[in-house]
């Protein structure tokens, strides 16, 4: 088996079915084939029921492969002795900040991952105190969780995942739930994360705008990846994000349809300096 | 409605009793409520009842507070003192009809009613001055030798913990819902105790859903922070006991000799 370690994550070939309440296979993931690069920036898109919080589940060994297998680190997840290290090494952050939270201050929420780690009680505080300036949560150590906002909850849970140290963080829809304020707040917190530590960052999201300044985009639906490739490139083509039923930014779409009236702008310009640039360029 | 709710509640503060470990005060408040079922007499009470004064003039937390969580168990207490007041045999003081008050019974009443608050207090206290978290963490330390007879200290400590958390987001849950039937019609307040209890299950059933949603999500969420049990867990915060707990628990023995050497002796 050949393993690049430049991979943080290697998924070969794999498939998943749930079983539903008829007792029928409801297929979730249809031969997947992904590797993710350290210190990368990954976002990924799809529709609901498109497979994506299946795929998240299957990085950190919450659900095993049915077909194929999946690396972290080189480490096969289907190792049952692996499995703490591995979501050591790749830990996750749900939609909803309130059914992650175990503990009723902010500090204890934050010592929960490190605590069952075994590691040395003050070393936990020096990771906690860390991992809470990192996100900027720092003066709410002490705080109720419940009495904060679902931005600075969702910042919380990304403080608990960095004081266990991981090498990769992946999000499942963390600002599903948030007002645009909050949104803002963690897509801000984990890029810095990327930037300025390293972590590699797996986004899974609905909103265009959050995936601009990935990477590398992934498009999902019916289980399968069926697009890949720098953002810039993948909202190229318009019509095929139409058809898998996504949207394209506005700036995009703002492109395209001038592009429908004859104008020959480029595509590729997602932000909206670029764009406004781009149109610029060609009005004057 | 539901957020007045001050039981268990958690006054947080910076005094002696406040920075106690939560083992000391667990034992003091096992300590102080079998003393209070030993007590005899009104010198044995009055012992109980100055330490009770002192320990909430220490504390700080305000009389008001702890007069306010005795609400929900008035019933009870003038109850007992009823009860006590006519069915105790002695010499009649007054007597009309079939009912008959004795010293004895006004005297037992008396006492029964000041047990009665002074356990409340004693309680509420330890709850008003030590958080949740502290509270089950000191439980679990204490219970701690049972583990070598295999039983679930650790388990237990970490579901009171959580049942904890979740307190506050249920209810608040509950007063959402309960507003969106209340905007569809839905009448909690008026009706006998049956149309009411009714009216209730269009809320239940929502909250109980909803309830097992986010048992899954955390139980998801738990096991993705590495959680696997008991085994190998370490604690950021370590409970130390510091010399005043060992003063506290030293007034504690003198305390206990005290009321037992009172209620021995009958006063
Ligand atoms: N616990 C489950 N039991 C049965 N089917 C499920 C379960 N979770 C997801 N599915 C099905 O698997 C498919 C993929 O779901 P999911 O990975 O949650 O998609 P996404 O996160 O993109 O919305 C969907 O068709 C969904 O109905
Ligand atoms: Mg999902």
């Amino acid at each position: 088996m050949e393993i690049n370690m430049s991979d943080i994550i290697k998924i070969e070939n794999l498939t998943y079915a749930y079983v539903t309440e008829e007792g029928k296979n409801a297929v979730a993931l249809d031969h997947i084939n992904l590797s993710i690069k350290e210190g990368s920036f990954v976002a990924v898109l799809g529709h609901n029921g498109s497979g994506k919080s299946t795929l998240a589940k299957h990085m950190n060994a919450i659900l095993l492969p049915e077909g194929g297998k999946v690396y972290v680190a080189g480490m096969d997840t289907s190792d049952e002795n692996l499995v703490i290290e591995i979501r050591r090494q790749v830990g996750m952050v749900f939609q909803n900040p309130d059914n992650q939270m175990v503990a009723n201050v902010v500090e204890e929420d934050v010592a929960f991952g490190p605590e069952n780690l075994g590691i040395d009680p003050n070393e936990i505080r020096r990771r906690v105190d860390d991992a809470l300036r990192q996100v900027g949560m720092y003066e709410y150590r002490t705080h109720a969780p419940h009495l904060l906002s679902g931005g600075q909850k969702q910042r919380i849970a990304i403080a608990g995942i960095i004081a266990m140290r991981p090498r990769c963080i992946v999000l499942d829809e963390p600002t599903a739930m948030l007002d645009p304020m909050g949104r803002e707040e963690v897509i801000s917190t984990i890029h810095e994360l990327n930037r300025k530590n390293g972590i590699t960052v797996v986004l899974i999201t609905h909103h265009m705008k959050e995936t601009i300044d990935a990477d590398r985009l992934l498009v999902m639906k019916d289980g399968r990846i069926v697009a890949d490739g720098a953002p810039c490139e993948v909202f190229k083509n318009v019509r095929e994000l139409k058809e898998v039923g996504l949207d394209v930014p506005d700036t995009t779409e703002l492109i395209f349809q001038l592009n429908e009236e004859g104008f020959n702008l480029p595509l590729e310009a997602l932000t909206v300096e670029e764009c406004a640039s781009a149109i610029y360029a060609v009005l004057s | 409605m539901l957020k007045d709710i001050t039981l268990g509640q958690y006054f947080p503060g910076d005094t002696f009793i406040h920075r106690l470990d939560p083992r000391t005060k667990l034992i003091m408040s096992l300590e102080y409520i079998v003393l209070l079922f030993v007590a005899r007499d009104y010198f044995s009470y009055g012992l109980l009842f100055a330490y009770l004064v002192l320990i909430i003039a220490v504390s700080k937390v305000r009389l008001k507070i702890i007069l306010n969580g005795m609400k929900p168990i008035l019933i009870l207490v003038v109850l007992t003192a009823l009860l006590n007041l006519f069915y105790t045999p002695g010499n009649t003081v007054v007597s009309f009809w079939v009912l008959r008050i004795t010293d004895a019974g006004i005297k037992n009443a008396f006492l029964m009613v000041i047990r009665i608050m002074m356990l409340i207090a004693g309680t509420f206290l330890l709850t008003y001055t030590t958080s949740p978290i502290d509270l089950t963490d000191g439980l679990e330390k204490l219970l701690n030798p049972l583990k070598k007879f295999k039983a679930p200290v650790h388990e237990l400590s970490m579901m009171m913990s959580i049942a904890l958390r979740f307190i506050p987001t249920l209810i608040e849950e509950t007063d959402k819902i309960m507003s969106a039937q209340k905007a569809r019609g839905a009448d909690f307040e008026t009706g006998s105790i049956i149309q009411r209890a009714k009216a209730l299950l269009p809320l239940l059933v929502p909250l109980f859903v909803s309830a097992f949603r986010r048992a899954d999500e955390l139980a998801v969420a738990m096991e993705s922070r590495c959680y696997h049990g008991g085994q190998g867990r370490t604690k950021m915060k370590q409970l130390i006991l510091r010399p005043q707990d060992y003063l506290t628990l030293a007034l504690g023995v003198l305390l206990a000799a005290g009321t037992v050497m009172l209620a021995v002796l009958g006063l």
